[in-house]
């Protein structure tokens, strides 16, 4: 690691790995200002499990690509794991993505060309480390999500909940801070949907610190806390404390 | 086979090439053909100006050659001349002895006097001519004995009648014998046989070596005694009488390897201003240089294959447009890759190297087959064609390969510039 980040201290439940302060994403579109988040803060602890919601329109992606460090504020502050995310380079915030961050998009977001073992080794990849170790890991991942007899089958061989658990195995690769899920269930239906949930419910449960964004509301019923967003805004947080409840309800 | 990042990156620039094969193959024609037609031109450039060069080599480079020529006054002169007016111009004894006094790197100097005769041997004749010149001939001139012995000293010396029979002349003269210690007939003079020259092969014989096969070579002392100092033409009616002393002068210079293209040309240039002091009145020679022709050649020969390597090479810039065209279509078709790539930690520099393997994996392959095509296209043409010689040397091959692979490294620069400029929010967001 070179980049500025401070590793980080202590393994406290109650440490926060993200915290927004008044962020800001505005876009020039010709003369006018769009305000695609206007000021939001928020803190989200390790080991938490957060939905984000709201309308389209509301900044829910503008908000995953800041938390993804695929964007940059344009006011306020970001920290991840204590960095200040703001001021860092392109490098840099390529670094962070691949050490820190796991990503579940809506359509997959596989490589096509490439097999499942090989889309998974992508991050470890631009990492630098060794193959042979990046190789056990992906093994151990896609035996995880159920895909160890797939492991030379390209993505357009795959169901779409078989690609998309191939995409949760990728996000954990690089054992990340936070794993974002984006619409993570939107292209499955519904026996699938619940498979694809059950597994994040499952990495929630284990720790993993999980912020999915989602329209839906049975989707993030299953968080234990709800943001709600319009217009950029925080409209309210949910504090879902029977979610496991909701979740077996479902 | 590949390890490490570099070797990752490789097989998958090979794997995405490998996706549309038929694309691939078309992009590396151009290159391709680009560096078969630039190998193929070098190849067939080289063949000609060696087979230019070959001609220069035989008479060798640390040789000169003074001839006597006709000054051009003479020319004019000879329609008014007299019938018994002797023309008396070219090359003298005194000027070889002046060679030997003054010059100094001179090794050998050998002249020759040619005079034509009838030779007789019993019931068979043959017009030859007859070579009056000097033991150090058979050196200078890349002559191989095949029986007897050469002409020496003593021979010179005492102006023996001896002679040395070229090749054809003695299969000619003694078809069943053996010639050597036998006698025959110069015109009018007995001369005895004491060496045979073996036949010249067709391939590695200098020029004098194929003349000397139909000649009959004698000391140039018993040459002046035995004939005269001067010989009559008879052409068309026409008589002339000609008193010429020497016909060619051939010297050797010496010197070690380093010094003696220069020993060479200062020897050139001395024996002019030597030539010309000695022959005021008219220009009766000519001085030749086989290193100075040489030099000459090999510059214009290497004019030439820039030129035409050049415009070979304009054909490798077009394949580079090719690919560079075909690189932009991969990269907006693939936008959606690089953003994936991006969001999982890939840097600018790691798409740059991405694409700029793939573009370089390209030209590369590209140059590789058109390597093969160029010399195997040279290697025909040499086989099939008895007219044209290609010559391949392994730096054509290395040249025209580099010069893809560059033109792959620089075709691709900006399409993975562009690539790896993308947003990847927006590279994401693309379908």
């Amino acid at each position: 690691m070179t980049h500025a980040a401070s590793p980080l201290e202590g393994d406290d439940e109650s440490e926060i790995l993200v915290k927004l302060d008044g962020v800001e994403r505005h876009y020039q579109m010709g003369t006018s200002t769009v305000r695609a988040l206007d000021g939001v803060d928020l803190e989200i602890r390790r080991g938490d499990h957060w939905a984000i919601m709201g309308r389209s329109g509301s900044g829910k992606s503008t908000m995953l690509n800041l938390l993804g460090c695929l964007d940059r504020p344009t006011g306020g502050e970001y920290y991840l794991g204590g960095t200040p995310v703001s001021t860092l380079d392109d490098d840099a915030l390529s670094e962070i993505r691949g050490e820190r961050i796991g990503f579940v998009f809506q359509s997959f977001n596989l490589i096509p060309q490439l097999t499942v073992l090989e889309n998974l080794e992508v991050p470890l990849f631009y990492q630098g480390g060794a193959p042979a170790v990046a190789r056990k890991r992906a093994e151990e991942l896609a035996a995880r999500v159920g895909l160890d007899d797939r492991l030379d089958h390209r993505p357009p061989e795959l169901s779409g909940g078989q690609q998309q658990r191939v995409a949760i195995a990728r996000s954990l690769i690089n054992d990340p801070l936070i794993v974002l899920a984006d619409e993570a269930t939107g292209n499955l239906d519904s026996n699938t949907e619940m498979e694809i949930l059950e597994l994040l419910d499952d990495l929630a449960k284990e720790g993993k610190t999980i912020i999915l964004v989602t329209h839906a509301e049975e989707v993030a019923e299953r968080a234990r806390k709800i943001l709600i967003l319009v217009d950029g805004k925080v409209d309210r947080i949910i504090e879902n404390s029977d979610h496991s409840v909701a979740a077996s309800k479902n | 086979m590949f390890h490490g990042p570099l070797g990752r990156t490789i097989r998958l620039g090979i794997t995405n090439l490998k996706l549309h094969l038929l694309r691939s193959i078309l992009t590396g024609l151009g290159i391709l053909f680009g560096v078969a037609a630039v190998i193929l031109m070098l190849a067939i450039t080289e063949g000609k100006s060696e087979t230019a060069l070959r001609q220069f080599r035989e008479l060798g480079s640390n040789t000169i050659v003074i001839v006597t020529k006709k000054p051009p006054e003479m020319e004019e002169e000879q329609q008014s001349a007299s019938f018994f007016s002797v023309q008396d111009y070219g090359i003298e004894y005194a000027d070889c002895d002046a060679i030997v006094k003054t010059l100094p790197a001179v090794k050998v100097v050998v002249p020759v006097r040619t005079i034509p005769k009838l030779a007789r041997r019993g019931p068979r004749t043959a017009s030859v001519p007859v070579f009056g010149t000097v033991p150090g001939y058979d050196g200078i001139a890349g002559l191989v004995l095949r029986e007897g012995r050469f002409l020496a000293r003593r021979d010179l010396e005492r102006k023996n009648n001896y002679a040395v029979l070229g090749a054809k002349i003695a299969r000619t003269l003694f078809p069943f014998e053996t010639p050597v210690g036998k006698t025959i007939r110069l015109g009018t003079e007995s001369f005895r046989v004491v060496g045979v020259l073996s036949s010249p092969d067709q391939a590695s014989s200098s020029q004098a070596a194929t003349l000397a096969a139909d000649a009959v070579l004698v000391p140039v002392s018993a040459a002046r005694a035995f004939f005269g100092e001067t010989t009559t033409k008879t052409t068309g009616g026409a008589r002339e009488i000609e008193a010429i002393e020497l016909h060619t002068v051939r010297i050797e210079v010496e010197g070690t390897q380093e010094e003696l293209n220069a020993n060479v040309l200062a020897t050139a240039r001395a024996l002019r201003t030597l030539m010309k002091g000695r022959h005021k009145k008219k220009e009766d020679y000519q001085i030749i240089v086989p290193l100075e022709l040489l030099q000459q050649q090999e510059e214009q020969a290497r004019n030439w294959q820039i030129v035409l390597g050049f415009i070979a090479g304009i054909s490798l810039v077009i394949g580079g447009i090719g690919i560079m065209n075909v690189m932009l279509a991969t990269v907006t078709e693939r936008t959606r890759e690089i953003g994936i790539r991006r969001a999982l930690g890939a840097k600018r520099k790691h798409i740059v190297a991405q694409f700029l393997v793939e573009t370089i994996v390209l030209s590369c392959g590209g140059g590789l087959a058109g390597v093969l095509v160029g010399v195997g296209g040279a290697t025909l043409i040499d086989y099939a064609r008895d007219d044209v010689e290609a010559i391949i040397r392994w730096e054509f091959a290395l040249l025209a390969f580099s010069v893809s692979a560059l033109v792959g490294m620089v075709f691709g620069v900006y399409p993975a510039w562009r690539a790896a400029q993308m947003d990847p929010v927006e590279a994401l967001r693309h379908e």
